[in-house]
């Protein structure tokens, strides 16, 4: 399996599948987002079952290898295209038209994707599966709210229309990587011909729309005042 | 109607692959935009040579588009700003009086410069040598006309078959990569008859071979077929990747 590692081929189809483990895992999390504006106690009951127990965890450990796979391959490819590509540059260089500026961007965008990921875990995920492996159920001794009451720490967020601010930045960045991305997978995956080539690239804009506004809803409707 | 013009080219001269090189600008006058980009150059280095200097290299052989030597990046695109030709067939009239027009070689680490605008492209051919080539012998030669071979894979293998191996898509690639170079060669023999029978051999052989050299990982810009004088599609980069991905499977 070494070819994983050594061939071209095989570290494009690691960044692939990693790609799109993240791609379906995000499908998922837009979708539960969304619950929170149609109703609080029904996505409380989301984020309950997703607390600490042994599947939630399992699941949060698999996603965070992903995001490890992914970021760590995207590194080591982007690395090698530098030096494939060589430091002498030219004086004169236009881009097409055709290539898309997400194409050309994707370890930028990933690596903007990154940081806003860490500022996400510090305002969600450290107030909840962590809070609640931590202290159980004994988190109001440890001063901490309800790590359960994920409508909560979503209202307490997004009522500060910076934080809704900067989570709608985040997701532009993630729907250029996306539209970029989903069809990149595919070809990277050999599923691709003069039909279908132009059809992915289609389904790429639509997959990267629907997810991040489904996600993008949530900010703006606290940030339009409707949540608070 | 096509005119003289007058115009300079800013043309990077470099004396040999270790030198640092440098742009000299040179003013033409009187070029006939009937004439081609390259006669073009013949008149530059024939101006050089009268003046004592020495000439520019730069590499061309058929001159019709067939050969694949040619390899100019001029105004920051490889094979210059028209559309599906080689540098060779490209025609002053693309340009303007009074225009200064870059000519550049390709750079990419994969091509490293020889003297002046001739880059050394050997990769290629090794890549070729590693399996770009069918060798089962079976026996009397069979006659094309009689294996059948349905239209759109002929078709798709003519296409592919189209390219000659310029380098445009290497020199142009933010990656450095030279997969839709590969895939071509891959899809033009995997798709025939022929070519079948060592398929997964070749696209193992000659991938192998692609990343030994040091070109970069594919990441799907597509910057290789907008600038492919031959119009190679990026389908065949998918095609390859298929190939490549059976036959390590298949292991
Ligand atoms: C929300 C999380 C993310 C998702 C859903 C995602 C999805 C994808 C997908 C589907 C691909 C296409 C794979 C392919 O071309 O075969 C991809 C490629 C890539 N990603 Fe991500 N990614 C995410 C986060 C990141 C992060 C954090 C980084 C880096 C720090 C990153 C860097 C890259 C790079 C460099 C590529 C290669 C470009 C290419 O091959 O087309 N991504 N990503
Ligand atoms: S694929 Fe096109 S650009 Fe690349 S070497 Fe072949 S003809 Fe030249
Ligand atoms: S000189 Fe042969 S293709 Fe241009």
């Amino acid at each position: 399996m070494s070819w994983l590692i050594n061939s071209s081929i095989g570290r494009k189809l690691i960044m692939s599948i990693s790609g799109l483990f993240l791609v379906l895992f995000l499908m998922f999390h837009s979708l539960m987002n969304f619950v929170v504006i149609i109703s609080a106690d029904a996505y409380n009951a989301i984020a309950a079952a997703l607390g600490a127990n042994w599947y939630a965890l399992i699941g949060t450990g698999i996603l965070a290898l992903g995001f490890i796979i992914h970021i760590i391959y995207a590194s080591v490819l982007t690395l090698q295209n530098q030096k494939a590509r060589g430091s002498n540059k030219y004086a004169v260089a236009k881009s097409q038209k055709t290539v898309t500026w997400a194409s050309k961007n994707m370890f930028i965008l990933g690596t903007i994707i990154f940081g806003f990921l860490v500022l996400h875990l510090i305002n969600f995920w450290s107030k909840m599966q962590l809070v609640e492996l931590m202290h159980g159920h004994n988190y109001a001794a440890a001063g901490f709210h309800d790590p359960t009451d994920g409508a909560y720490f979503i209202r307490e967020l997004f009522t500060q229309p910076l934080y809704s601010i900067i989570y709608i930045v985040w997701l532009v960045a993630i729907w250029f990587h996306l539209t970029h991305g989903f069809w990149s997978a595919m070809q990277t995956l050999g599923w691709n011909n003069r039909i279908w080539l132009p059809r992915l690239k289609t389904l790429s804009y639509v997959v990267a729309t629907i997810i991040c506004l489904l996600f993008i809803s949530v900010p703006v409707y606290y940030l339009l005042g409707f949540g608070a | 109607m096509d005119k003289n013009i007058n115009i300079k080219v800013r043309v990077w001269r470099q004396k040999g692959p270790k030198v640092k090189g440098n742009f000299e600008t040179y003013e033409l006058k009187d070029i006939s935009q009937g004439s081609s980009f390259l006669e073009m150059m013949d008149i530059l280095n024939e101006q050089l040579i009268n003046e004592g200097k020495d000439p520019v290299v730069f590499d061309h052989d058929c001159r019709e588009g067939i050969c694949g030597m040619c390899s100019l990046y001029i105004n920051g695109f490889p094979h210059g700003p028209d559309e599906d030709v080689t540098t060779c067939q490209l025609h002053m009239r693309k340009f303007n009086d009074g225009d200064t027009i870059t000519v550049e070689p390709w750079r990419s680490a994969g091509f490293p410069i020889i003297r002046d605008l001739m880059v050394d492209r050997t990769a290629f051919d090794k890549i070729i040598q590693a399996g770009g080539y069918v060798s089962v012998n079976t026996g009397g030669v069979p006659d094309g006309n009689a294996i059948p071979i349905p239209k759109y894979a002929a078709d798709e293998a003519m296409d592919a078959a189209a390219c000659i191996g310029c380098g445009a898509c290497v020199a142009t690639c933010k990656n450095g990569s030279a997969m839709l170079f590969v895939s071509a060669k891959v899809s033009q023999l995997a798709l025939l008859p022929q070519g079948k029978a060592e398929r997964a051999k070749r696209a193992k052989a000659m991938v192998a071979k692609m990343d030994e050299l040091g070109f970069g990982n594919c990441t799907n810009t597509g910057a290789c077929e907008q600038e492919c004088p031959k119009n190679i599609s990026i389908s065949h980069i998918a095609r390859l990747n298929r190939e490549f991905l059976k036959a390590k499977f298949k292991d």
